[in-house]
């Protein structure tokens, strides 16, 4: 119950924080009138006009991965800046509960980053957000987020470890979007692709939207999803008390 | 049970950087070279040094923020390595400077956020973070953003932030830092009154008057080693047999300090700026009489106020720190 309050509080203040921050504001109004755009004008070339809102949501989970990603990034990094970091890494609690309610707090920003994309698209494109599944649509989008959150939970493990994070943010960015076929399929790419795409739940989260908008079975996507997430979970806590220490061996936990 | 709450034994930490791609090179620097002391229960212990000599290295390995390279550090009778969170639930760490603080969040959001990860019982927070409130003076300026604090205040939100869980062992690295005179001595009787409650206190500082009013015991660190550990009183005889000149001047011209240290007698030399003067703090033996020579050296050169006086525990931390400090420096170590 303790834990649970402390994530709860935790993840509060953390959003709080981002929605204060000028630059996290811009960023999260501007990138979805990027992405939705870039959607539409890759569809629109591809001659495929019908399949705009599936170019709306693939571009509303890009959005959500790159805030999360970022966002966790990010955010680790501005605590370092802050000398925050160390300050919670000296709480008497498990590493992971305590860099957890960062990676919920972006998560949720993520959320935003969805609608926000789906939102654009209707205002300025036209888009109807109509979906072949429309409440499973609703369960599909949060279980891609949590998956997503978990992935970043996993990654804020090495943003603790290392000093220049960003640069793993920005590798990370573009591999995921193309391998999780947020926007393109993954039948696209080369087959030796494919066993990388299936463990990583960014795939199956944006299997299971796509498959809310366009029609399909979505349980099963959501279940691995979900599955993988709490592999993600157990796998990010046991990494993160490994790192806290060597973070605490190689001296990283502050800025010099 | 320990009868020490702080343990260090020859405790020693490295820090490896490596910079360049094709031909990386390693460099290695011995920030803490083997230092070790005690530190008895509800004791306030300051440790004093110089920039770079160790005292914020030493503090972290301590308080579990850094693994030392080499020996062992108890706190409370638990190894501050394998018991970790056992050390964490009693401990508190304040640190000086602005960094730290959530700047975007309240300074009650700031404490609402640490006590629930420092694990107090959620009936008890608001009633505990009221208290502290009003301990550090904050009360009533709680619901406005840190961002928008000053120094003292921030300082104040540090400490309470400490606080929080009541810890036994409080670490306090240079809480005073940039602080105003009259903030730091609020932060002074914060101090001692909580050292007064039985609070283990270890506290660094650049201040002597500080450390000479407040500390039990102090120990000198220095270039990584610990040059002298004693109460105020056996520090300063460290610049026993000493006399001091102190001489405000304007303009000293590069060079001049080597020039004095060359006088015969003369066993130090320091200058501080102070605003457009320049302070020359001469010391040396006591059976002779530098003043005349040291106005001598300073012909030309246009002077204020010059005084002689007794020497002070800052002369004995200066005497320790250049390695001048004497042949009882051994035999302070080892007490």
């Amino acid at each position: 119950m303790r834990t649970l309050r402390m994530l709860w509080i935790g993840t509060i203040m953390q959003v709080k924080m981002s929605s204060r921050g000028t630059f996290e504001i811009a960023t999260a109004m501007i990138m979805p009138i990027v992405q939705a755009t870039v959607a539409v004008y890759l569809l629109r070339a591809a001659d495929s006009p019908h399949r705009m809102i599936e170019a709306a949501v693939g571009a509303g989970l890009m959005g959500v991965w790159s805030t999360v990603l970022f966002g966790s990034g990010g955010a680790i990094q501005r605590q370092r800046f802050m000398g925050t970091l160390e300050m919670l890494m000296l709480a008497p609690r498990n590493p992971a509960g305590t860099i957890l309610p960062i990676t919920i707090a972006t998560g949720l920003t993520g959320t935003y980053a969805m609608i926000a994309t789906l939102g654009w698209g209707w205002l300025v494109y036209g888009i109807r957000p109509e979906f072949a599944h429309p409440w499973l649509f609703l369960a599909a989008v949060p279980a891609c987020v949590l998956g997503l959150g978990m992935f970043g939970l996993l990654l804020a493990s090495t943003f603790v470890l290392m000093r220049n994070a960003n640069a793993l943010c920005n590798t990370l960015e573009y591999p995921i979007w193309l391998l999780s076929g947020m926007l393109v399929p993954i039948t696209v790419l080369p087959a030796w692709t494919g066993p990388l795409a299936d463990i990583l739940p960014t795939t199956w989260g944006a299997r299971a939207v796509h498959e809310a908008t366009s029609g399909g079975a979505v349980w099963p996507a959501i279940a691995w999803c979900l599955g993988i997430s709490v592999a993600c979970f157990a796998l990010g806590a046991l990494s993160m008390t490994y790192v806290e220490r060597r973070a605490r061996t190689a001296a990283t936990l502050a800025l010099a | 049970m320990s009868d020490y709450a702080i343990e260090a034994d020859g405790l020693r930490r490295s820090y490896r950087s490596r910079t360049g791609w094709l031909r990386p090179q390693t460099t290695v620097v011995d920030a803490v070279r083997g230092v070790t002391f005690a530190v008895g229960r509800g004791e306030l212990f300051g440790l004093l040094g110089p920039n770079g000599a160790g005292k914020t290295t030493t503090i972290k390995m301590l308080n579990t923020l850094l693994i030392p390279t080499a020996g062992t550090a108890r706190v409370l009778g638990h190894d501050v390595v394998r018991e970790t969170r056992e050390v964490r639930k009693r401990i508190g760490y304040v640190f000086g400077g602005d960094r730290g603080l959530y700047e975007r969040l309240s300074a009650l959001d700031n404490l609402r956020y640490f006590a629930e990860l420092y694990g107090v019982p959620a009936r008890e927070q608001k009633a505990r973070i009221g208290e502290l409130l009003e301990l550090v003076g904050l009360t009533g300026r709680e619901g406005e953003r840190v961002e928008g604090y000053s120094r003292g205040m921030r300082q104040r939100l540090h400490i309470a932030r400490g606080l929080l869980h009541r810890p036994e062992v409080l670490f306090l690295d240079e809480p005073s830092i940039g602080v105003d005179p009259v903030a730091a001595r609020d932060l002074r009787k914060t101090v001692a009154d909580l050292a007064a409650g039985g609070t283990t206190v270890l506290l660094t500082t650049h201040y002597m008057a500080e450390a000479d009013e407040l500390c039990d015991r102090i120990a000198v660190i220095a270039g990584g080693e610990l040059r002298a550990l004693g109460t105020p009183t056996e520090l300063k005889r460290h610049a026993d047999g000493r006399r001091v000149v102190e001489v405000e001047a304007y303009g000293v011209a590069p060079g001049t300090v080597e020039l004095l240290q060359a006088l015969p007698g003369v066993r130090g030399v320091q200058i501080e700026e102070s605003g457009a003067a320049q302070l020359l703090t001469v010391q040396s033996e006591s059976d002779v009489d530098v003043q005349s020579d040291v106005l001598a050296a300073l012909n030309g050169v246009r002077l204020g106020r010059v005084s002689a006086r007794q020497p002070t525990l800052e002369d004995a931390y200066v005497a320790i720190v250049s390695g001048d400090g004497g042949p009882a420096r051994e035999s302070l170590v080892a007490a």
